[in-house]
């Protein structure tokens, strides 16, 4: 592209240049690089102690391994949906297909303040669980339940369209040389589905962690217990804390350009698998 | 841009006899998919009116038009309605400086964009405080002048604009990726201007897929919680959204009056799954 002289013929380039470079640096680039540049004020050591802390690493357990079950949970719900909605017909298949994306439009609040009437002890259903012994809110299982919801579409809609795309030749080909059904799902469908479930996770996944409002509810917010990392860099910014929720949230920021990264290269994995078939 | 071809749920695929599974396998499939999403998905939608009505119509409608509900209401419009358009301008010109233009860097443009949809909401929050906040960068000279921006309503455009911020640009750019300029060309060698070619070809042509981030904006904006939550300072009547109000009657154990406030929001997610699917079919005719 570089060495094309393409003539810019249409107008405008200098103004929406303008206009993105503008909004860009102004809402997050400068924002951003604000708390990165106030966190190396406090030096590295500084910052890994503050990282480092009993309160801040139990907080990080909570947040990883929440977010990993739900992410978990997610792929493998998020896979049924999506096969049962692109491959089966049955009533009301349109209605369930706009329900997946409810967790996107429903505000994270009035998701956790319902998740947690409905899974607290008295309860809809916590109080089946609390029967059975399972403590279902102010819990990690909490937790994880409202990650869950968060989490569920992004799985649904990375896989969806992978699904609708596979070519039916394949699967007959693998019907003709003997293989049953769930044989050709694990062998030949489930490999070209891997870099959307893998993708779906890790979106799900990043978004679990840095999510609060549908878990401040329902987790209980025990310190050491179920705090989680951004319920603790709220706690902190009220106590006036600001160096450690400074470094904690840019922590929380490296991590989402970690997770950034490798969403971006998990699609492009994704895209040329199925360039390729 | 995300790399996703449009996939149509109206769509019929045709499926071969050796893609079929035997009716059983199909009829626990389908059974369990639905379950989850009833449990996980419906249950808590419903939950919320059901709660809300709980104790009767009218504690429903009193925690409606109770003076803090009516000013977090407006608080909420009003943030929204100064997001939604700084959005749209910056989402139409990002747009059409990713598709209509070749330059260096392009990509790692439209990463940057995509960056809020990464950062937690309360980061989001947080880098508006350290530069705003009291102990902020600009805080002394804030003070100063006698400007407020944390805890104030111009910290929560701020934070609204940065989660809401990928929104639009992000619905319009694969629309107008797949039109292409031939049209705009066309225009222009007719001898139309290029505010002209840009008012009566392009926005013409991109106006669903414009609406629907509109749409999806709207919905986040209003939404909002913990990003607004951490610039808010919690003043009720005066930087209480629609959502911190929620948490402010739930956390003083006024659960039907929160589950009230908290229905209006979950009708605004319902009139934005509609309008999405409905903006979804005209999207693929």
């Amino acid at each position: 592209m570089a060495g094309r002289t393409t003539r810019r013929v249409l107008p405008g380039f200098g103004l929406s240049l303008g206009i993105t470079l503008f909004a860009l640096s102004a809402i997050v680039l400068v924002p951003l690089s604000a708390v990165v540049l106030k966190s190396a004020g406090l030096g590295w050591g500084g910052f890994w102690n503050a990282v480092t802390g009993p309160r801040a690493l139990a907080a990080f357990r909570v947040s990883f391994s929440t977010s990993f079950w739900a992410a978990l949970f997610d792929v493998f719900a998020g896979l049924l949906i999506a096969w049962v909605l692109v491959r089966y017909r049955f009533p009301g298949r349109r209605f369930f297909d706009s329900i997946v994306d409810l967790p996107f439009a429903l505000p994270t609040a009035v998701a956790g303040i319902s998740l947690t009437a409905i899974y607290a002890k008295n309860g809809w259903l916590g109080s089946h669980l609390y029967a059975w012994g399972i403590q279902s809110a102010f819990s990690p299982l909490g937790i994880s339940i409202a990650l869950a919801f968060i989490g569920l579409p992004f799985v649904v809609r990375s896989v969806q369209p992978v699904l609708a795309d596979l070519e039916p030749e394949v699967e007959e080909a693998s019907a003709s040389l003997g293989a049953g059904r769930w044989t050709t799902f694990r062998r030949i469908i489930l490999p070209d589905l891997t870099p959307a479930l893998l993708t779906g996770f890790t979106m799900a996944f990043a978004r679990a962690l840095g999510e609060y409002g549908s878990v401040v509810f329902i987790s209980g917010n025990m310190p050491m217990k179920t705090e989680i990392l951004p319920l603790l860099i709220i706690t902190q910014l009220e106590q006036f804390q600001y160096a450690q929720a400074t470094a904690l949230g840019t922590a929380m920021l490296a991590l989402s350009f970690v997770f950034l990264f490798m969403i971006n290269q998990l699609q492009r994995w994704s895209l040329a698998r199925r360039g390729a078939v | 841009m995300a790399g996703v071809t449009a996939y149509s749920p109206s769509a019929d695929i045709e499926l071969r006899p050796a893609q079929r599974e035997p009716w059983w396998v199909r009829f626990l499939l389908i059974g369990g998919a639905l379950l989850v999403l009833t449990v996980l998905l419906l249950l808590p939608l419903l939950t919320v009116f059901a709660e809300a009505l709980r104790r009767g119509w009218e504690i429903y409608v009193a925690a409606l038009s109770e003076p803090d509900a009516k000013s977090a209401l407006k608080l909420t419009i009003t943030v929204a309605a100064i997001v939604v358009p700084l959005n749209v301008i910056f989402g139409l010109a990002a747009a059409w400086l990713v598709t209509r233009f070749n330059f260096r860097g392009k990509s790692l443009l439209v990463t940057l964009i995509d960056l809020p949809f990464a950062v937690s909401p309360v980061v989001a929050g947080l880098i508006y405080v350290l530069l705003f906040g009291a102990h902020g960068w600009f805080g002394p000279w804030l003070q100063a002048h006698d400007i407020k921006i944390i805890f104030a309503t111009p910290g929560l455009i701020l934070a609204t604009i940065f989660i809401t911020f990928p929104f639009v640009a992000r619905e319009l750019i694969p629309v107008m990726q797949s039109q292409g300029s031939d049209a705009e060309h066309a225009a222009l060698t007719l001898g139309a201007s290029g505010w002209q070619t840009f008012w009566r070809v392009t926005l013409p042509n991109v106006k669903w897929g414009l609406f629907y981030g509109i749409i999806l904006c709207n919905a986040r904006a209003m939404g909002e919680f913990g990003a607004v939550s951490v610039v808010s300072g919690h003043l009720r009547g005066v930087t209480n959204t629609l959502p911190l109000h929620i948490e402010i009657l739930y956390n003083e154990y006024q659960f039907a009056a929160s589950f009230a406030v908290a229905s209006l929001l979950a009708l605004l997610a319902l009139v934005t799954l509609i309008a999405k699917s409905f903006l979804e079919n005209r999207l693929e005719s």
